[in-house]
């Protein structure tokens, strides 16, 4: 280690520069050689089928035409514009997410928060919340369709029990969304409660301790250090909700097929009966697009949010 | 802190080094391996042998075991050709494949078709021509089809398919229900219903009898069923939806239909106003309900269940004998580079399948095979022979490219007549919310 003598007589350690003998990309190689995999089938299979989808909406591509058929530039867009079924679909999804997001948050964090506080049988509680994330849709579909059955199905005859009249959960417009949003609240509750857990065992124990010297009871506890200190995962998980429940498809097509008459079609059936029951690919594609770009937004809002947070943490 | 890099081995045995080495060249000689086979070809580009028949259909549950049956024969007399059968999910998932093979240059040698859909396949070019002389020569003549389904086999005065069955909507009931009903004739059928009071009259002494339902049908979740109800009935009326690419919608003649769909399920509540495809099954099943408004191939699920039934034609409540069906048909996809040996051997299997006709039609559906149909052992087989003369009635789905089975059309007849049926609109707002949903789809430019 060389030093130097500066003007002020204090000596300045410098670290002797080593000079590298291969070049950044040399030296960078084999991790992009173990990245190509990966890069090529991202590519291929997510960047290509976008930028093609992007240019398939300028035309009036036909599932059962080869080629990209004709160019309409922006016919695709104005005839998506005008039709009201779009518009409705849009708004059955933001719905959906305005329904599920508080509960799948504020439940998971409740879950998560007394699954930690529990002192006996905690595996238990762990298992039991987590079990429905690991099903397939189509299990739970199965699953809840004959719950949600009307005259036979377990809900309605419990609910009978207690004097509840029959409620048309799947037939009747107004109340299928909530059936939607409470199988998935059930089912997809898992994940969000394990991110949680992970967030509250991260909270050092000394902080409790400290404030029950300070005479804080558990839910002063709860309220001043677990949940303040779990905001990090609290935006992460809204994050991942807002975005899934943008994409919601699975559940609803299964359960109800966007009925009864059109009242849970989500904007991703509404693509998706345009390019594959209606055959036009190209219309379809400008829906996604649309539908890409409120994803896009909802996302960059979130995170501007989130580096406000961070800024001022 | 080490400044050596660990060693990639830890003692005799293998080093990761090795083990990714070994790998790669399993996976290599893997995918050579798989040149040879179904997969090769579609890498290559090129088509797989002569002797390989391909066969893409969409028959699951007791239909799919019945085609097994009846593939297995054929290989069985075929012995030099190696059959391929694919079975793919029912409604889109089916036909966009199809389609999309067909234009991507691999489709199959021959695929199962509904004979509504071909309004949409052929005008794509999707299709081959299915020529007289090759008729022919597998010995299959125009005669010998029932006439509707080989009409509607045709586009352009050419023929693109070869009907297997037509399978109509008809109606079930439960024998001992009806016959404590009082609602069987002196021959032990049911006695004729001739017009809409007859109908609910019959439903609401069944449903006396059942302590239930009169008749089972699903309208939630069950877009198809609704249609069904709405056409067969429509039809009986002489009113026609489409003509020449136009909407030809009779709104009168259209609310007469709603006016009674909506008199089974809220006025008489003689039909539930809220079931779903099982329930309405399983309520038919059980003897909840004495009669069951549904196609014909449901036919095994309550033989199944030893239920005492028997099947109708749908009763002519309207005036004219009409009732909706649709056909399954094979199909030749066309191939980029014709190949008279494929389309031979496609051609012949297809005579095989018609030859086992009397198999097929143990599922329910009617033969259009008319010696098969025509024959004293079809005859035999109860009940499906009770509802055979509906074969030449039979109203197909309106010609357009957004009608068929599973088509836009009749998810918006769904959506508009189901809530109709479920006592949310009233007849007239149901007709004219499918008239929305008509002139929308009918002005979107056509994909075809």
């Amino acid at each position: 280690m060389a030093t130097t003598q500066q003007a002020s007589g204090v000596a300045i350690p410098r670290v002797a520069t080593h000079r590298p003998r291969v070049s950044p990309l040399r030296r960078d190689l084999p991790g992009i050689a173990l990245a190509m995999p990966f890069l090529v089938l991202y590519v291929l299979f997510l960047i290509v089928p976008i930028l093609y989808g992007a240019l398939m909406s300028l035309f009036d591509t036909s599932l059962v035409r080869p080629g990209l058929s004709s160019f309409v530039g922006l016919a695709n867009y104005r005839e998506l514009f005008n039709t009201p079924g779009f518009w409705s679909s849009l708004w059955h999804t933001v719905l959906f997410t305005l329904l599920s997001t508080p509960p799948l948050v504020i439940l998971a964090l409740a879950l998560a928060l007394f699954a930690s506080r529990v002192a006996r049988g905690r595996w238990f509680f762990r298992l039991a919340y987590f079990a429905p994330y690991v099903l397939p849709v189509s299990t739970v579909v199965l699953i809840w369709n004959w719950m949600y059955q009307p005259e036979t199905g377990l809900v309605d005859t419990y609910l009978g029990k207690l004097g509840i009249g029959p409620v048309g959960w799947l037939s009747d417009p107004k109340v299928a969304m909530v059936s939607i949003v409470i199988l998935t609240v059930w089912w997809t509750l898992g994940f969000n409660f394990i991110l949680y857990l992970a967030g509250i065992q991260e909270i050092p124990r000394q902080l409790y301790e400290a404030a029950a010297l300070d005479g804080a009871g558990p839910w002063a506890q709860m309220r001043r250090i677990t949940i303040p200190l779990l905001g990090r995962t609290t935006t992460l998980v809204a994050v991942l909700q807002v975005i899934a429940s943008l994409k919601v498809f699975d559940q609803i097509y299964l359960l109800t097929e966007g009925g009864p008459d059109f009242s849970t079609q989500p904007a991703v059936q509404f693509i998706y009966e345009s390019g594959f029951t209606s055959y036009r690919v190209g219309y379809a594609s400008a829906a996604s697009m649309v539908l890409f770009v409120v994803i896009l937004s909802v996302s960059l809002i979130w995170f501007g949010l989130v580096r406000r947070q961070e800024k001022g943490v | 802190m080490r400044d050596r890099p660990p060693p990639t081995t830890t003692g005799p045995g293998l080093s990761r080094r090795a083990f990714l080495g070994r790998a790669a060249v399993l996976a290599a000689s893997g995918l050579a391996a798989g040149a040879c086979s179904y997969v090769g070809p579609g890498f290559s580009g090129t088509t797989h042998s002569s002797r390989t028949l391909t066969y893409w259909n969409l028959l699951g549950g007791g239909d799919g075991v019945r085609m097994q049956t009846m593939q297995a024969a054929y290989a069985k007399a075929n012995p030099t050709v190696d059959l391929r059968p694919v079975t793919l999910t029912w409604g889109n998932p089916y036909y966009t494949k199809l389609s999309m093979a067909t234009i991507g240059g691999q489709p199959p040698d021959v695929a199962i078709a509904h004979l509504t859909r071909l309004q949409a396949l052929v005008p794509g070019g999707l299709l081959q021509t299915i020529e007289d002389a090759d008729l022919d020569r597998h010995d299959m003549h125009p005669d010998d089809f029932v006439g509707t389904a080989w009409r509607q086999a045709h586009f352009d005065g050419k023929l693109y398919a070869i009907p297997i069955d037509t399978h109509p909507f008809v109606l079930y009931y439960n024998t001992d229900v009806a016959k404590k009903a009082g609602l069987l004739g002196d021959d032990g059928a049911l006695a004729p219903i001739d017009d809409p009071d007859a109908l609910v009259d019959a439903l609401e002494r069944a449903k006396r009898v059942t302590g239930g339902w009169g008749a089972a049908f699903s309208s939630t979740n069950d877009f198809a069923t609704v249609w069904r109800l709405f056409y067969t009935l429509y039809s009986q009326l002489g009113g026609k939806v489409l003509e020449a690419g136009r909407v030809v919608l009779d709104d009168a003649k259209a609310e007469q239909v709603t006016t009674l769909m909506r008199r089974l399920t809220v006025d008489s509540q003689v039909a539930p106003a809220a079931m779903d495809y099982g329930g309405a099954v399983a309520l038919f099943a059980s003897g909840k309900a004495g009669f069951f408004l549904q196609g014909d191939w449901e036919l095994p699920t309550f033989k199944d269940a030893k239920l005492p039934f028997d099947m109708r034609p749908f009763p002519t409540v309207f005036g004219q004998a009409a009732t909706q069906a649709d056909s399954h048909a094979l199909v030749l996809p066309r191939l980029d580079r014709p190949d008279p040996e494929r389309t031979d051997l496609a051609l012949g299997f297809a005579k095989s399948l018609l030859d086992q006709s009397l198999t097929w039609a143990e599922g329910g559906h009617i033969p259009t095979w008319l010696p098969a149909q025509r024959s004293a052992d079809y005859r035999r087989l109860k009940p499906q022979s009770n509802y055979v003369s509906v074969a030449e009635q039979v109203v197909y789905d309106p010609p357009a490219w957004y009608s068929g089975s599973g088509s836009s059309l009749e998810i918006e007849a769904g959506g508009a007549f189901g809530s109709v049926m479920g006592g949310r609109r009233s007849p007239a707002e149901g007709v004219a919310r499918f008239r929305t949903g008509l002139d929308r789809l009918s002005s979107a430019p056509s994909p075809v």
